[in-house]
């Protein structure tokens, strides 16, 4: 009588099978299809590239390097005519990831108040931010952008310019706000300032972690660190100043100016999405239930207590995702800032298709841009949306 | 008697609960306060503007004398606002199609209407409305760079949401697959579409299709326009649709492959149904964030309602009249939504239940 060994089989299948398995059934009419799809793609690519050379458009991303002869209103980083083209389109890029973060910000902070005041539960209040959201959420956002942008031009001119506690003014040129610079700092002051930061958030994290993050211990560290980094400004006779606008001549000077462009897509984008924002941010409080208050308050905690340890924790689970999608639409319709004349990156883009005719390359590198920018947001809210989901585990 | 009683009742719990709304606190009556004080800020200009100073006849000159809204400027342009450039003496046109499409949405809103014959009705009155706007067979060519105003922007948006939905269908069913080479493509082509912002889909369907598709230089821009909006749709309609699909338990199918039903039947009769009918009042919110999406349209030139608008302010006759303009099209577009978004929660309730996405 033989004893059979029975030898473990491998732990898992081999590659071709799970490449099989992955693949599915159908394996043959699929991979048709597939093909049929590849092929119409290769087909619509090789009558494009035909039609470019028929007439006379070499097909290729050479042109980047190519001199752009045209100028852009505003950038971050300069740009005068003459300088090649893909720095035309860094230009936009920037502009376009300079508005679209800021209206994230404006939008969020104007979102989160509107959503408050929602369910403050004053009568007046809610049903004044109810008609507003509903007015802002269906109208389109390029109508309201039209409303800003000749808004923004029928501005008086500076010498007549509208301003608020002589600070801000609005003219036909621009918006002014006063801004806030630090001079006369040395390069260890900076250093000293950024190591109190850094300290700061080492403080923060490890108070986080195991030690209790209570309100007035993150006051002291506030405070402590506000009052080491004046201590630092002291010694070094580096100050800040506030620089104000200020009306001289025919124009104004001091201050930051904000094109009128730029000014009308913030104000558009941050108006639109703070009503996208506020409804989210009202969703995401009323989808904790009313209970929790009351079982809550029989346990003696205050109200804001209760809003800060019990409902916003949870509420957030609900709200990360959602403004999560409102942060990426927002930046996608940043790019209606080609109707309006602020230089962001379709703006560029459209430029240079139609200066130098490679609107195919041009495209394509205005749509990878867009996906690699929607993918990094997406991804660095999902590992935000990660730490605030897994703590208290509800689902 | 007792109806008297009744409403004194009645005012009292309204009294009460204005007061308590109001004046409840002292935080609350702040907030009162202030934003009475906002009111009174922002109200009266507008009443100046929009009433008092406003001029509603004459020529645009006795407008700018009078400094307030010239409602006349509407009178006078609501016209061109409405159809733009499309020929005066075949106006009836455009207008049946305005009027055939918002009955059949009216219709279709209609939970006791929904069965097949819908369906049919769609085609035909979609195939109805291409024929009356372009005109062909019996009636005068009307070259789609003359259409303008409210009809091409209903008529694009219900044609390429309707357009979309069985393309989204079908997405969804391949992203859902057991077929990984069709699930991947359908991944790849609905996260393209989703990244991607629409003005430079209208882009490539103004540069590239002309170049990608054979003899595509005479095909014509609206039309072009279409398809690229259909595909981009159908992305975030499939992404809806599939919300509907998970919630759907994976028993019933088993359980209808037991029965002997093949894959398309199953679908057909026993998930679709379900899935599609869960997800309805997601996919009117949709179309209510579609249909103010058309006026991007404006960007590549084409002459939807919020183009004509701006259009109708360039009229030298009627120089520089935006904020009118604007706010005419503004109240359109709002009542069309805002009738969208009663309808979804009343859809909601009706229908007892909802997917989000």
């Amino acid at each position: 009588m033989t004893t059979e060994t029975i030898l473990p089989g491998p732990t898992r299948p081999g590659i071709l099978r799970q490449v099989r398995a992955w693949w599915g059934p159908h394996a043959l009419s699929q991979g048709l299809f597939i093909a049929a799809l590849g092929l119409l793609v290769i087909v619509l690519a090789s009558n494009t590239l035909a039609t470019m050379t028929r007439i006379g458009i070499t097909p290729g991303f050479d042109f980047l390097w190519r001199s752009a002869n045209f100028e852009i209103g505003e950038g971050l980083i300069p740009f005068r005519a003459g300088d090649p083209y893909f720095r035309a389109i860094l230009v936009g890029l920037l502009n376009t990831i300079k508005v679209a973060a800021l209206g994230c910000v404006f939008a969020t902070i104007l979102g989160v108040i509107l959503g408050v005041a929602g369910l403050s539960g004053n009568l007046l209040l809610a049903t004044l931010v109810r008609w507003y959201i509903e007015a802002i959420r269906n109208t389109p956002l390029l109508l309201q952008l039209f409303f800003w942008i000749a808004l923004a031009k029928s501005f008086p001119p500076p010498r007549a310019a509208i301003s608020a506690f002589d600070s801000v003014f609005l003219t036909n040129r621009g918006v002014f706000v006063p801004t806030v610079n630090l001079v006369e700092a040395s390069a260890w002051t900076w250093w000293l300032i950024i190591a109190i930061v850094a300290a700061l958030v080492a403080g923060l994290s490890w108070l986080r972690r195991g030690h209790g993050l209570t309100l007035s211990r993150f006051g002291v560290l506030f405070v402590a660190g506000l009052v080491a980094i004046a201590i630092v400004l002291l010694l070094s006779d580096g100050r800040f100043s506030a620089e104000l606008p200020v009306l001289a001549g025919f124009n104004i000077r001091g201050g930051a100016s904000l094109t009128p462009e730029f000014a009308a897509l913030l104000t558009g984008l941050t108006v639109k999405f703070s009503a996208a924002i506020a409804e989210i941010v009202r969703a995401g409080i009323q989808s904790v239930s009313q209970g929790q208050w009351e079982a809550a308050r029989t346990l003696g905690l205050r109200d804001g207590q209760i809003m800060r340890l019990i409902v916003l924790p949870q509420a957030l689970r609900v709200i990360t995702p959602l403004t999560t999608s409102s942060y990426l639409d927002l930046t996608k319709d940043s790019s209606l800032a080609v109707a309006i004349g602020y230089p962001d990156l379709v703006n560029v883009i459209n430029t240079t298709a139609n200066t130098t005719g490679q609107s195919f390359e041009a495209l394509a590198i205005l749509i990878g841009l867009y996906l690699t920018l929607n993918l990094t947001v997406s991804a660095a809210m999902n590992l935000y949306n990660r730490r605030v989901a897994l703590r208290g585990q509800a689902r | 008697m007792t109806d008297g009683f009744q409403t004194v009742r009645q005012a009292n719990v309204i009294f009460d609960r204005l007061r308590r709304g109001l004046f409840g606190g002292w935080l609350n009556t702040s907030l009162t306060v202030l934003t009475v004080v906002l009111l009174v800020w922002i109200v009266p200009p507008l009443i100046r503007w929009g009433l008092l100073d406003a001029s509603f006849s004459g020529p645009s000159g006795d407008c700018v004398a009078a400094g307030g809204a010239c409602w006349s400027f509407v009178a006078a342009k609501l016209r061109f606002i409405l159809f733009a450039f499309y020929p005066p003496d075949l106006q009836w046109r455009p207008l049946l199609v305005m009027l055939l499409l918002v009955a059949l949405l009216v219709i279709t809103a209609q939970p006791r209407f929904w069965r097949r014959e819908l369906l049919i009705a769609w085609i035909v009155v979609i195939v109805g409305s291409w024929v009356l706007m372009s005109g062909g067979w019996l009636l005068l060519r009307v070259p789609s760079n003359q259409w303008g105003g409210l009809p091409v922007t209903l008529f694009v948006w219900t044609v390429c949401f309707a357009l979309a939905m069985p393309l989204a269908v079908l997405l969804a069913l391949a992203r859902r697959s057991r077929m990984g080479g069709l699930r991947t493509v359908s991944i790849l082509l609905i996260e393209l579409m989703r990244g991607t912002p629409m003005v430079a889909i209208l882009y490539v369907a103004m540069l590239i299709l002309p170049m990608a598709i054979p003899g595509g230089q005479g095909f014509d821009k609206t039309l072009r326009a279409m398809i690229m909006i259909t595909l981009f749709w159908s992305a975030y309609v499939a992404e809806v649709v599939r919300a509907g699909l998970q919630t759907i338990p994976a028993g019933q199918e088993e359980a209808a492959t037991a029965l002997g039903l093949g894959y398309w039947r199953t679908m057909q009769l026993i998930v679709l149904p379900q899935a599609l009918r869960l997800v309805i009042p997601g996919l009117v919110n949709l179309a209510i964030g579609f249909l103010l999406a058309t006026s991007l349209l404006a960007v590549i030139g084409i002459f939807d309602l919020l183009n004509a608008a701006r259009a109708s302010a360039t009229d030298p006759q009627w120089l520089g009249f935006y904020d009118e303009a604007y706010l005419t099209v503004a109240v359109i577009y709002f009542v069309f939504c805002y009738a969208g978004s009663r309808y979804s929660r009343w859809l909601e309730r009706r229908l007892g239940s909802h997917v989000r996405p």
